[in-house]
């Protein structure tokens, strides 16, 4: 038997003695691909709105009932005042306030055009920003249909209209959780393959077993690939339950292979366990090798490409996200489960990925250090 | 060979501008019980470290089981055996899965671990404990496991910290019956206690102060050059002289 039998012998007497590990791999994935995509929802419903409606009119009235009967909306307050309505932007009550003017059904008709005002609570952008879209097609909408039933056949020819079908390719029902599940899965494995390793080695260094191992012959790789290959194991039984719950919960069976996936994550592991060593090899403390690894994930998710799509940053933040495995992993998943993408398609990435794991391990067993 | 177990000589260790360990030379012979004395500070285990592969030296030199510390470290390491001062077995390990363990990455065979290992716990009567967590263990069984397990590969020296640290007497005395038991296969012990009865069973005493070795005798001629009537007076009237503190 090599030594480093015993090293991994070892490893996973102590992995399965340790309740706390148990729960993060295993109870850890579930509640949290349950939970997340759920939250993370890039639907917005419940724009609260608030109506000023000046005109009183059948028309005024045919637009508010479009808008509330929409599911996107919720009217919180109707009034002929705008004052009124902007009370309740002020004590946040509202995000939009769609003003009709008196006279919007009369000027629709004499002068085959009219003029609303929307004005938008922008604290919180992303909803402010989604509703007044909505809002602007539901208005559209209503335009389109006044035109097709008040105005004559021989005026409407006269105005060309061109408009835009888009179809979703690979997520037709542009399903969001389809997305955000793999990616989530990702983040998921990531965190809990970065912090499990970067706190092991340190552990023992806080205990004091590693002067007792550093003062034994054993070899700085038999070392290192015996607290590597537990977490690798383990790293891919949690890709497995997250399979499972995004089979069993959300319906989503990727359309390339398991196999592409597994390979990727293989590698991936490799590089995030790798990285999380080289952290415990340079910190004196758990303290300090959470606070590394949280710090570094923190950057790894947020310009990972799952909740901010990395085109629209600017250059230099694409730039960085080349160095981010999160990145490559997010953008893999998301081609094979949704696109169907074989090992020949993410060729690049997996070659990049090699080369972190290899870059980072290398690194890890030279900064492992038997003598201070 | 000759029958030199350790050679030192000006071996020194400074930390950021604190000279721990100040040019030390001492010799200790193959088969001896060495005792290594000193005040809390004085750089026993600094020097110690430097022994054992632990610590890189800044400067002097030093030959341990007859290899370089420099450029052989990885052999000393498998010719010597280390308990530390603090407690170091795995805790959530069994006594027996601890031994194995050790055992293994000494590269011991797996028929002359089993067999090993049950011999050891038969002398140490810890066999219905054998599948005990380490941790559930009292600190006198702790200790003597922890030696145990140091010279478990059978090595040419072992290093002792501080062995019987916060230990009962009984136990001490057993502890030391199993030192002597180690020295008489010709294991060399090289080993730092606070306790100047202990330094007594020494077959020779070095007592170092502030990072240097200021006497280095059998315990008996210690005591009659100083005119002490036990090791206890020889360790007060030579520590007194110490500048530093902890």
């Amino acid at each position: 038997m090599s030594p480093l039998a015993y090293i991994l012998q070892k490893e996973f007497k102590q992995i399965f003695r340790d309740p706390a590990i148990i729960r993060v791999i295993f109870i850890l994935p579930i509640i949290q691909l349950i939970l997340l995509p759920m939250a993370a929802d890039y639907e917005i419903k419940n724009i609260n709105i608030a109506i000023v409606d000046r005109d009183h009119s059948p028309s005024s009235n045919r637009l508010i009932h479009t808008i509330t009967s929409s599911n996107y909306f919720r009217l919180v307050a109707y009034s002929s005042h705008f004052n009124q309505a902007m009370q309740n932007i002020d004590n946040d009550r509202a995000d939009l306030i769609l003003e009709l003017p008196s006279g919007f059904e009369s000027e629709l008709y004499a002068q085959k055009e009219t003029r609303v005002f929307l004005a938008v609570n922008a604290i919180n952008g992303v909803k402010a920003n989604l509703g007044a879209t909505y809002l602007r097609s539901i208005v559209q909408n209503f335009n389109n249909d006044f035109r097709i039933s008040v105005l004559t056949p021989g005026r409407f020819n006269d105005l060309p209209v061109i408009e835009t079908t888009s179809s979703n390719w690979y997520n037709p029902r542009m399903n969001y959780t389809f997305f955000m599940v793999p990616g989530i899965l990702v983040l998921l494995i990531t965190m809990i393959g970065l912090n499990l390793s970067a706190i092991n080695i340190v552990r023992e260094k806080e205990i004091g077993t590693i002067e007792q191992i550093n003062v034994t012959p054993i070899r700085k790789t038999h070392f290192i690939l015996g607290k590597l290959i537990p977490f690798w194991i383990l790293g891919l039984v949690v890709i497995t339950i997250g399979f499972a719950v995004a089979w069993l919960v959300y319906g989503i069976i990727p359309l390339g292979s398991y196999l592409t996936i597994y390979l990727f994550a293989a590698i991936y592991l490799l590089a995030i366990l790798g990285l999380g060593l080289l952290i415990s090899t340079y910190a004196e403390n758990q303290q300090q090798a959470m606070l590394i690894s949280f710090f570094l994930l923190m950057i790894f998710i947020l310009m990972g490409g799952l909740y901010t799509s990395i085109d629209s940053m600017p250059e230099w933040a694409q730039w960085v996200t080349r160095f981010n495995p999160v990145a490559y992993f997010i953008e893999v998943m998301r081609r094979v489960v949704l696109k169907g993408s074989g090992l020949a398609d993410i060729r690049q990435p997996i070659l990049i990925m090699l080369g972190f794991a290899i870059v980072i391990n290398y690194w890890a067993v030279l900064s492992y250090r038997k003598r201070s | 060979m000759n029958s030199k177990a350790i050679i030192v000589e000006n071996l020194t260790k400074i930390f950021n501008g604190f000279t721990a360990v100040d040019g030390i030379s001492f010799e200790v012979e193959k088969g001896e019980i060495f005792g290594f004395l000193g005040a809390n500070g004085a750089g026993k285990t600094t020097a110690m470290k430097m022994l054992c592969g632990l610590s890189m030296p800044t400067s002097g030199s030093a030959m341990v089981a007859g290899f370089d510390v420099y450029k052989e470290n990885e052999s000393i390491k498998k010719n010597i055996g280390y308990m530390s001062q603090k407690f170091s077995l795995y805790e959530d390990l069994t006594i027996k899965e601890n031994i194995r363990f050790y055992a293994g990455i000494y590269g011991i065979r797996p028929e002359l671990i089993t067999s090993k290992t049950t011999l050891l716990l038969e002398q140490l009567t810890l066999e219905k404990e054998a599948n005990l967590l380490v941790k559930q263990l009292p600190l006198g069984w702790k200790q003597k496991l922890a030696f145990s397990v140091a010279i478990f590969h059978d090595p040419q020296i072992v290093f002792l910290d501080e062995p019987t640290g916060g230990v009962d007497p009984i136990t001490r005395r057993d502890f030391w019956n199993m030192i002597y038991d180690a020295a008489a296969k010709g294991i060399t012990v090289f080993v730092t206690t606070h306790y100047m009865d202990e330094a007594e069973y020494c077959d020779r005493v070095s007592i170092m102060v502030d990072g240097q070795i200021d006497a280095l005798d059998t315990p008996g001629n210690l005591k009659s050059s100083f005119q002490a009537g036990s090791m206890d007076e020889v360790f007060l009237q030579i520590a007194r002289k110490a500048k530093r503190s902890e």
